[in-house]
């Protein structure tokens, strides 16, 4: 009897949980429905499925928020920003936990510390040095201001990570003759791989979507990456809706995909950086 | 041991350098001239920069209503935006973590908002807000869809908390389901045997225990709603009228628009100060409250 009582309950909770997650998916519903409609149709009612798919408009946002450009910029500055996001960080991490001196205890404090400093606070002054250094519209600068304000977070958890793994198999190989570099790169860094599946992850995402620092930074039309063409182009577009929705689900598109496919390293990864902070 | 050429300063330079050389340049660097800055008049463009001392702290406590403005704007933001992520976040966790056949499908569908970026995620919702709700007020009646969305203060300011919510709650799900897993399977059921209702087994043994998790969710609503930006320029751009203009854009606007990089940058460490205050004590009651099984 109790077993029936509790199956039957969880049915009805289950027919609500999906109804919210129908709800939750509504926005994304609109989206994909009214890109393929003609202006027309978008007006007259915008929650009907297309009458008639008009395809045109995607190859028509592609070209005129000049995609290829975005995609490629956008491509090469996460894959770029991420690889060394990840190594810099567990390189300086697996130095701090092993060698435990006061210079190091202090910097893990400075790193800590940086985590609650919001952008805006040092924007300005980050523009300032970016043009010091010559690197103001191009892509290494904001390479490097992307490295500096990411590495923070990424050694805190990899600090915490690489406390739990033993040092005997480190004490091994260097009797065995290994150097210090050999013991990092062809031991710990491999056993370093789930927090560094996370780390990439996790850096992927913010990267790809940040769009503040990199509208600072790049100022050419043709450095653009994804959100800041999409401004862009939401501005010169606005209440256009047949060229703007298509633009949006480009934009979209790749990272939807890349959630799927990655989902587990997110999810882990979220867990497991909130259970140390 | 010969082979062993590295000494220890040079492997701390080598393992330690690169980060801390980026980090030296785009953190350190930029904190202590945004102090500097903050106390000159500085326009962001000419060579001309001169010490005005706290004229600027004196301006921002005087003689700036927008700046107020905008900041009681993102305190009620973060006031609201706080706690539905958290009550969002936590029921749906709790609903999640229980034997239903759809779970993983569902939890992957309510955090998928969060992957998205707040910018496009803005654009999307100003189509939902202008469009949608207009035809979803002709085909079902209701006032609600018919209101002036993103039109003026009110529906605007609520505008942002909606799509706050729906993007940022996914993300405090996953903690909290991470934190329900691990309350002990052992303790729920010796508080069935006991006879606890299933809201005295949430108030009085759910929630106790998975304090950590609420102390974490608290303190990442709290930052994201405190620098909230992308929605804001997306959704409203501040407007009309500066009315839903979030202390992360006044700054913005100050330095960008209004080239007063001086005032910019005194503006922005008031704000690294407030932000950086309101976390200490928020984690600091919370962690007061945790309790172990």
């Amino acid at each position: 009897m109790k077993t029936e009582g509790k199956g039957k309950w969880n049915y009805g909770l289950e027919i609500i949980m999906i109804l919210l997650g129908l709800l939750f998916l509504s926005p994304f519903y609109f989206l994909l429905a009214n890109s393929v409609k003609s202006f027309g149709e978008i007006l007259s009612n915008a929650a009907a499925w297309p009458s008639e798919f008009v395809w045109s408009n995607y190859s028509q946002a592609w070209k005129l928020a000049r995609f290829s450009e975005a995609f490629r910029n956008s491509i090469i500055i996460t894959v770029i920003c991420v690889i060394l996001i990840a190594l810099f960080s567990a390189m300086a991490a697996y130095r701090m936990v092993r060698a435990d001196s006061k210079f190091n205890r202090i910097l893990l404090l400075l790193f800590v510390a940086a985590m609650v400093v919001p952008f805006q606070t040092i924007m300005i002054p980050i523009l300032q040095v970016v043009n010091f250094l010559g690197v103001n519209n191009s892509i290494p600068g904001l390479v490097m201001a992307q490295l500096g304000l990411s590495i923070p977070m990424a050694i805190f958890l990899f600090h915490g990570f690489i406390k739990s793994v033993p040092l005997e198999i480190e004490e091994a190989a260097t009797v065995d003759g290994c150097n210090p570099l050999t013991v990092f790169f062809r031991i710990v860094l491999p056993l370093l791989k789930p927090m560094l599946m996370t780390i990439i992850v996790l850096n992927a995402l913010g990267i790809w979507n940040d769009y503040l620092l990199p509208s600072l930074i790049l100022q050419a039309p043709e450095l653009r990456t994804i959100p800041l063409a999409t401004f862009s182009f939401f501005g010169q577009y606005t209440k256009q809706w047949d060229m703007a929705l298509p633009a949006l689900t480009l934009g979209v598109a790749p990272i939807v995909v890349f959630y799927l496919f990655m989902q587990r390293y997110i999810v882990e990864g979220i867990a497991a950086g909130s259970v140390k902070g | 041991m010969r082979g062993n050429k590295l000494s220890g300063l040079g492997q701390q330079l080598f393992f330690v350098g690169p980060a801390l050389l980026f980090f030296t340049i785009v953190m350190i660097i930029p904190f202590v001239m945004g102090m500097y800055y903050s106390f000159t008049d500085w326009n962001g463009v000419s060579g001309n920069v001169a010490w005005v001392g706290f004229d600027n702290f004196k301006t921002i406590f005087t003689n700036d209503s927008d700046f107020w403005s905008s900041f009681w704007f993102t305190v009620r933001f973060t006031l609201l935006g706080v706690v539905l992520t958290n009550v969002v976040g936590f029921f749906l966790a709790y609903f999640l973590t229980k034997a239903l056949k759809t779970r993983n499908m569902l939890r992957t569908i309510f955090f998928m908002p969060n992957v998205i970026g707040g910018l496009l995620l803005g654009f999307i919702w100003q189509f939902i807000f202008i469009k949608g709700f207009a035809t979803m007020g002709d085909l079902t009646g209701w006032s609600f869809f018919n209101l002036p969305w993103l039109g003026d203060a009110t529906t605007g300011f609520w505008a942002i908390v909606i799509v706050f919510v729906w993007q940022s709650s996914g993300y405090l799900m996953v903690i909290y389901i991470a934190s329900l897993n691990n309350v002990s399977k052992e303790v729920l059921e010796a508080a069935q045997i006991d006879g606890a209702s299933r809201s005295q087994t949430l108030r009085s043994i759910i929630v106790p225990l998975i304090m950590p998790a609420v102390t974490v969710g608290l303190f990442l609503a709290i930052s994201w709603s405190f620098k909230m930006f992308d929605l804001n320029l997306s959704l409203t751009k501040g407007g009309p009228f500066k009315s839903t203009e979030s202390v992360a854009m006044n700054i913005y606007n100050e330095a960008f628009l209004n080239n007063r990089y001086g005032l910019g940058t005194a503006k922005a460490l008031l704000f690294f100060l407030i932000v950086a205050i309101i976390t200490v004590i928020q984690v600091r009651i919370t962690k007061s409250k945790e309790v172990e099984a």
